[in-house]
């Protein structure tokens, strides 16, 4: 708790700057779930602070559906201002925000890629992006990218195919079971069975969060 | 044609595989099967930590920008930083409408974790709770506001009340009478938006003040009263 004052006071400033960013790291010290009931009390700076923590993710896997920046922007901002919307109904209890909010842009950019059929699965070229640079969590964001493609990779191959098509390419399974020449049925149970394995992989809780410990 | 078990479905919907009539016939589903609902909870997350699996081009700078802008348009009324206590009451339209089904259905599926609640940071949530469901009367004097919850805790806003000077602080007081002022939480001020959560319940027809006092806080106010707010009897 950085900026605990006494007595229970939690400093919340509300200086307006020019630079949101710089005005919005001084919700840095709350948790998400605070910063989503900010969100919810209509505050623009909870909802930089947001973006903040969770944009530049937000980006990448929209960018990575669509291949598009336009678009990708388009599924960001959606997904932002749904949040926005509906901040208010969030129940913390039953999910973190950062799963809220990236279900809010993988939805958004699946529709959109269905939509403008540009959906690509071929992987960028390597190392397109050095990741590196620019917010204090990259580190922690290669930590998590790391888990997570090391248990992908550990499950079997037809099943990780299926869920990186889905996931990442936007294909609904009836697309998928056409592509990969396989009855429905057998399209659902890879998902399921993959999906199944890579939570008991990632535990339970699949903790991969970005943002301040 | 197939005819799996709807629930295996739970881990397709989950990675947003399913459309059209699928789609509508599995929520209709998820809507009477509770474990469904657990099943797309937990893949929700499995689903969503796929995402840290993309390269990470810098997002644009603009987006930031544009974001804020579009959520400014879409509340008319918002408040703006200084007062962003106040209620949005605008109806947000259409899209909003919309949004709000799927969050609605969003939060249906979704269930508990525990690790997760203990995550959140224990006054910063009696902060929020407050927050989330209070009533505020403005403060006179400096500006500022009383959010008093119906549990009677209460969060004193204050804004830009000077940094208390080295060896002061302000002192927040509730006042039920003049032989009952109760001492109610420190605070050092300074720039900007100050949330004090008050330490003792804040009634309807007391006073909320605060004074500057000596560092460490006193038991009784010793000097003039900086800003107040009376909460009205309800």
């Amino acid at each position: 708790m950085s900026d605990r004052g006494e007595g229970g006071v939690v400093s919340l400033r509300g200086r307006r700057s020019e630079r949101s960013q710089t005005t919005a790291r001084e919700l840095a010290h709350l948790s998400d779930e605070a910063v989503v009931a900010l969100v919810a009390r209509s505050d623009e700076q909870a909802l930089a602070e947001l973006y903040h923590r969770f944009g530049r993710l937000a980006y990448g896997l929209a960018f990575r559906i669509l291949r598009d920046d336009a678009l990708a922007q388009d599924a960001v901002q959606e997904a932002f201002l749904g949040v926005w919307r509906a901040a208010g109904r969030f129940t913390a209890e039953r999910a973190k925000p950062s799963t809220w909010l990236l279900t809010l842009v993988h939805r958004r950019a699946v529709d959109l890629v269905r939509r403008e059929e540009r959906r690509r699965t071929e992987p960028l070229q390597a190392g397109t992006e050095p990741i590196g640079r620019e917010a204090p969590d990259e580190a922690e964001l290669a930590t998590q990218r790391q888990t997570i493609r090391e248990a992908l990779r550990r499950l079997p191959a037809e099943q990780r195919e299926a869920i990186e098509l889905a996931y990442y390419g936007g294909y609904t399974q009836s697309e998928l079971a056409e592509r990969l020449g396989e009855p429905l049925g057998t399209i659902k149970s890879r998902m399921f069975t993959g999906l199944a394995r890579l939570r008991d992989d990632l535990g339970e809780d699949t903790r991969v969060e970005v943002g301040p410990a | 044609m197939d005819n799996g078990s709807p629930h295996e479905l739970s881990a397709a919907y989950a990675l947003d595989a399913l459309d059209g009539r699928e789609l509508e016939a599995y929520e209709t589903h998820l809507a009477g099967c509770e474990q469904c609902r657990d099943d797309v909870a937990s893949f929700r997350a499995t689903a969503s930590a796929l995402a840290y699996d993309v390269d990470l081009p810098p997002a644009p700078e603009t987006l930031e920008r544009r974001i804020i802008s579009a959520a400014r348009a879409e509340r008319p009324n918002v408040v703006p930083l200084r007062q962003r206590l106040a209620i949005p009451t605008a109806a947000v339209g259409a899209v909003a409408a919309v949004a709000a089904i799927a969050i609605g259905i969003w939060a249906i599926h979704l269930s508990n974790s525990v690790d997760h609640q203990k995550s959140i940071r224990k006054d910063q949530k009696a902060l929020i709770d407050v927050l989330s469901d209070c009533t505020k009367t403005p403060t006179e004097g400096s500006s500022g506001a009383v959010c008093v919850a119906p549990t009677e805790k209460a969060v004193l806003i204050a804004d830009s009340l000077p940094a208390a000077s080295p060896g002061k602080t302000y002192e927040a007081w509730v006042i039920a009478g003049k032989r009952n002022v109760q001492p109610a939480g420190l605070f050092r001020g300074g720039a900007g938006r100050k949330y004090v959560l008050l330490t003792k319940p804040v009634r309807p027809g007391t006073t909320v003040a605060v004074t500057l006092e000596k560092g460490g806080g006193v038991p009784a106010p010793t000097t003039a009263i900086l800003l107040h707010a009376e909460v009205k009897p309800s």
